[in-house]
């Protein structure tokens, strides 16, 4: 790790304002910040710890949504009996991730956050455009069986490796969000970008901005859902795909459904087409893989990874089947 | 120097040699001002280190630290708490697991400076007096290790697991020990002996 500098602020007002020092960035759980520190990947002049703050670790419900604080620890969300009645697949997307003590450890806001786990990006000795903008992408034409078959580009074929988000993108979710700008709210499909020609940047917070909640409205396609992870060994593994889906059925009948993917693309995936073409379909595993072939449908592959599209397929076709037990 | 049992003389060799280092280390950070601590509201700062407040087993340690020094480092190589292991170093192998607040959590990726305030369990700070906490003598009794590195982070893991209500059946012990890996591969033994501490433990 290089030198920084610390700073443990006690409200949110102040941490607001040592953010706004140059190169300031907040740490809660510190499960990725201090890996990738190790690595030299990142290398923050600043940290701001914001892990303690108070009024930002509860869940709550309004009239019409789930409020998660941000700094909600990963095991507390995955335990909570509101997501375990409502939202089995917030829940679910939880405790299939990361290990125990990670969970422990990693906020709900640092964990959307995320940084890819492309190896490539991990290095500092391979040329990555995501680490050093405009060096070049080693994972083109390298090993690239763990990366994204969509919403790729030329410069970036790293995935997005988390779960939680992979979840709240097949809900209507938002975040807020607070800089010395003021208060401000973000639409969750807003929140990660793509990485196009600029794949450094990794999602649309402004330098000095911190997210103090993430909100999911309230939605009868809570109960029937599930998330659905499929990984090289049983547990503690990152997706090699998985699929949140999400159901609100007429009998045999779809009336409305959600898919979100993971592990296949460059961010937290909704396979809205995938959906359309299921609204109004019976539910069958027949009806199930034509969706997951819609999904799929745009996939672009690399050389290890081409596996991941029938994977994917698999992997829609037996979220909905397990989702639809619920309904 | 004669010492009466091997393993003392050479956790004496690794405490002295390991501190010498460290102190010239940490003056070179002072010297050349690397360390940019500023003073907080939250952590009080002299120079480049940062005055942290360590509750460990129940001891309170006031150390003087660069801001960079783990949880882990601060055990090991500060207050010479040498049960708590290295492995991966990345939060991938729970070699490192300490409990945090009754909590597992893996000191490798907790700067120490961030574990101000919070009660620290180790290894050492396990047993009661010279009787072993039941995970401790579990594993004894069903040999749930090898080398024996990963075991002090498989105990309070394995303690935390139970404390949790994790430990129901064969498959959810072996999810919720899944942060903790073993390449010795005792793990058929390490869910034996969870099986049999977590009755006794009362759970």
């Amino acid at each position: 790790m290089l030198p920084f500098a610390y700073e443990k602020p006690k409200s949110l007002d102040d941490a607001v304002k040592a953010l706004a020092d140059e190169g300031a960035v907040p740490i809660a759980g510190g499960t990725t910040m201090i890996d990738l520190m190790k690595l030299y990947v990142l290398q923050p002049p600043k940290l701001v710890d914001i892990g303690g703050l108070p009024g930002l670790g509860e869940i709550e419900e309004t009239d019409d949504a789930v409020v998660f604080g941000a700094l909600v620890r990963m095991a507390d969300a995955a335990e909570h009996p509101l997501l375990k009645s409502d939202y089995p697949a917030l829940s679910e997307a939880l405790w299939l991730a990361a290990s125990p003590q990670i969970r422990n450890m990693a906020t709900l806001g640092g964990n959307v956050l995320q940084r890819t786990r492309c190896p490539y990006f991990r290095d500092t000795s391979y040329r990555c455009n995501r680490r050093v903008p405009g060096s070049g992408c080693d994972a083109i034409g390298g090993i690239n069986r763990l990366h994204a078959v969509l919403g790729t580009s030329e410069t970036c074929i790293a995935s997005y490796p988390g779960d939680w988000a992979v979840a709240l993108a097949a809900f209507d979710t938002e975040v807020d969000a607070v800089s010395r700008a003021g208060k401000r709210t973000i639409a969750f499909a807003d929140l990660h970008l793509r990485p196009d020609d600029h794949p450094e940047r990794v999602h649309a917070l402004k330098e000095g901005e911190v997210i103090t909640h993430v909100r999911v409205k309230k939605t009868p396609l809570g109960k029937a859902s599930t998330y659905y992870k499929v990984r090289d060994r049983e547990s503690y593994a990152f997706a090699l795909a998985s699929v949140a889906a999400a159901l609100v059925m007429d009998g045999e009948t779809v009336k409305d459904v959600r898919l979100g993917l993971g592990g296949v693309a460059s961010v937290p995936w909704r396979a809205r087409e995938a959906e359309d073409g299921l609204k109004g379909q019976e539910l069958t595993p027949e009806t199930a893989r034509r969706a997951g072939e819609t999904a799929f449908r745009d996939a672009r592959t690399y050389d290890h990874n081409a596996f991941k599209v029938p994977l994917g397929v698999e992997t829609v076709v037996e979220a909905l089947m397990s989702a639809k037990t619920r309904a | 120097m004669t010492n009466p049992t091997p393993g003392a003389s050479r956790r004496e060799f690794l405490s002295t040699a390991a501190s010498a280092p460290l102190v010239a280390g940490a003056a070179a950070g002072v010297l050349g001002g690397e360390a940019r601590a500023q003073t907080t509201t939250g952590a009080a700062m002299a120079g480049g280190q940062v005055l942290v407040t360590l509750k460990v087993n129940g001891q309170t340690h006031r150390l003087s630290l660069d801001p960079r020094v783990t949880l882990v480092d601060a055990l090991r190589e500060h207050l010479g708490l040498t049960g708590t292991k290295v492995g991966c170093n990345h939060g991938q192998c729970g070699a490192c697991t300490v409990h945090k607040d009754g909590v597992r959590v893996l000191s490798c990726l907790t700067l120490a400076v961030a574990a101000e305030g919070s009660e620290i369990t180790t290894i050492e700070g396990l047993a009661d007096g010279d009787e072993l906490h039941p995970m401790q003598a579990a594993f004894v009794q069903h040999d749930a290790y090898q080398c024996g590195y990963c075991t002090p982070g498989q105990i309070l893991s394995a303690v935390a697991c139970v404390k949790e209500g994790h430990a129901g059946s064969d498959a959810e012990i072996r999810e919720y020990m899944s942060g903790n890996l073993c390449r010795c591969g005792a793990y058929v033994n390490i869910v034996a002996a969870i099986n049999d501490a977590k009755t006794k433990m009362g759970a």
